[in-house]
């Protein structure tokens, strides 16, 4: 009870946590565990045989946060920059620090930009996204969608119906709009 | 070659893209023969880590067969199996010199506040993921190990983040002998640290969770106590009752930022970003623990700001530690605690998925159905 000074009577001795648990205690030295200190100055361990690492090239073009004096000698080269969700990244990280809410926004509102472009673009290609395929809903079916879901207490179930929203709403409204836009054609 | 790529929220599909090239003298390109699907992934395919890009492949925990090495790599060479932690870093900057690993300078221009991940959005770097066939590794002769050959390929890929991330979490609770420790969270990374706990010399380990499957697997995997927070009308109080109402000695959280368990917190940041995550189990975590006890958050959380109870935590006087896991500093241990048998992390894997059915893979472990724990991606060049 914390209402006294001593602390509560253990449930189990080193012993029996021993018999029932295998390596119960190897660790149990907290000077003697990989991560203590969290900082330990150690260069030497890492393998890396520079100074300052040779520069990647191609940073000329590359954003990077102003709370980076340069870029990065090494940095990731997946899906550049590109089109209007482009420029509002760009903006994002030309404008604002990491400090400010803003920069977060906006480059959340350039993930929605550039997801929904994507989509429409896809239909020009040969390969349509397809919102079934995608995401993987034929595993409902497959992977036991209701028995994993219903009469198990779930705490999710009280707002995975949103997740259908999200997810299929936009093609719905998509699917309405282009309905009564070829039916307004039709009635011309 | 074939690789996953992000669509956008809730979509990914099966893509092909081009080999990746050396772009750097130190990289390695690596064949991949096993990736895993992460809960670090579901915040990127929720559409909940800002600057996630369409077209990316995602993918940070992965192990290979070393393809094609720069001119500068040392370590490594053609046909090498490797092992590779889900950090990129350069093993050279101020960070690096110092053990932070997960915190490198030297990777990521779009953010200083986080280091490099494979896969894992431009915000931590715009890498490339090891959910495909190839995968550029910058920083060859730092990040990747050779895989031992006694070492199981399966417990290899654990070891790349979960495992590893699993018993640091543990470490950074500061656990002494015979300590209450409460984990929220039964998905693989709270169930890692759930049994890391015990090496450490915890007294009592609890696992909070509301998906019993997984509770479950905190009994017999972890020999835990379990609670179910969906049984109970407030977890915290609980906590209290079980622990004589002092409450845990050490409190982590392996959840992070999609925890259920209060509608408001979970429909404002999963669903609709306007916070960085939901901090229900970190604040559980931080009502549950005594004064003066420490909170270990391996659970990641958003750049944007989070309702989290900082009051409590500081007329608590707790020491709250935190960070992405520095994976290779915990490898020597870590092999030696798998070698002796202690830890078993293929245990945990359950579902083994071609990587033609990848959105099958994250619609199953998104949605926790079939029992899923760990999945599992195989690439068909393997
Ligand atoms: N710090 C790091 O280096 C690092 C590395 C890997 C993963 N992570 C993070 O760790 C977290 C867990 O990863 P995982 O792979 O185990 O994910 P997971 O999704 O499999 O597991 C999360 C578990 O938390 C449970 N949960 C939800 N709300 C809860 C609540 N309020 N209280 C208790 N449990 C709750 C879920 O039911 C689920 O079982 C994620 O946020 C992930 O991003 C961090
Ligand atoms: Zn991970
Ligand atoms: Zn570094």
């Amino acid at each position: 009870m914390p209402y006294t000074a001593q602390a509560p009577n253990r449930r189990e001795s080193n012993e029996e946590l021993k018999a029932r648990i295998p390596g119960w205690g190897v660790d149990l030295d907290p000077a003697d565990r990989p991560a203590f200190p969290q900082e330990r100055f150690a260069p030497e361990v890492t393998g890396a045989h520079w100074d300052f690492p040779e520069r990647q090239p191609g940073a000329e073009t590359r954003e990077r946060s102003i709370e980076h004096r340069f870029v990065t000698p090494v940095f990731g080269t997946s899906a550049p920059l590109h089109g209007l969700s482009g420029a509002i990244r760009r903006f994002a990280y030309d404008k604002f620090s990491e400090g400010r809410a803003a920069h977060w926004l906006i480059l959340i509102a350039g993930d929605r930009v550039d997801a929904a472009g994507s989509h429409l673009r896809s239909f020009f290609t040969l390969r349509p996204d397809n919102p079934v395929s995608e995401t993987g809903v034929k595993a409902e079916l497959t992977h036991g969608g209701f028995r994993s879901r219903f009469g198990r207490g779930r705490a999710d179930n009280r707002h995975t119906w949103i997740d259908s929203i999200l997810i299929a709403g936009p093609w719905v409204l998509a699917g309405v709009a282009a309905f009564s836009i070829v039916r307004r054609l039709a009635k011309r | 070659m074939r690789a996953m790529v992000y669509r956008g929220p809730y979509k990914v599909r099966v893509e092909e893209k081009d080999i990746p090239r050396i772009e750097h003298p130190n990289d390695a390109i690596v064949r991949v023969t096993h990736a895993a699907i992460c809960g670090s992934d579901l915040h990127l395919y929720h559409g909940m880590m800002p600057d996630t890009r369409v077209g990316t492949t995602f993918g940070h925990e992965f192990i290979g067969v070393v393809h094609e090495v720069g001119p500068s790599v040392q370590n490594l060479k053609v046909g090498d199996r490797v092992m590779v932690p889900f950090n990129v870093y350069c093993g050279s900057c101020y960070f690096c010199a110092r053990g932070l690993y997960s915190n490198c300078h030297n990777v990521n221009p779009n953010a200083t506040a986080v280091g490099g991940i494979y896969g894992y959005s431009h915000t931590c770097g715009g890498y490339d993921g090891g959910q495909a066939e190839y995968v550029r590794v910058p920083f060859a002769d730092v990040g990747p190990s050779i895989i031992p050959d006694w070492m199981e390929e399966e417990d290899a890929l654990m070891l790349t983040d979960a495992l590893a991330t699993g018993y640091f979490g543990a470490q950074l609770g500061d656990i002494v002998e015979g300590d209450t420790v409460a984990v929220f969270g039964a998905g693989p990374v709270g169930l890692y640290a759930a049994k890391s706990a015990w090496l450490m010399g915890a007294g009592r380990v609890i696992v909070i969770d509301h998906l019993d499957y997984r509770l479950e697997k905190a009994r017999t995997f972890a020999h835990a106590e379990t609670l179910n927070f969906n049984e109970y009308n407030d977890i915290v109080v609980e906590m209290k009752k079980t622990t004589d109402y002092l409450g845990a000695d050490v409190a982590i959280d392996a959840v992070g930022a999609e925890a259920d368990g209060n509608l408001t917190q979970h429909i404002t940041s999963a669903k609709f970003k306007l916070q960085g995550g939901s901090p229900v189990a970190l604040n559980w975590a931080i009502d549950s623990v005594r004064k003066g006890g420490t909170v270990s958050v391996m659970g990641a959380y958003g750049p944007i700001f989070s309702a989290v109870k900082f009051g409590d935590a500081m007329n608590k006087g707790l020491t709250l530690n935190m960070n992405q896991c520095p994976v290779k500093r915990q490898w020597p241990r870590l092999f030696e605690h798998v070698r002796n048998g202690y830890l078993k992390p293929n245990d945990l894997v359950t579902h083994r998925i071609p990587l033609e059915h990848i959105a099958e893979g994250y619609h199953i472990f998104s949605s926790k159905l079939d029992d899923c724990i760990k999945p599992i991606i195989v690439p068909d060049a393997s």
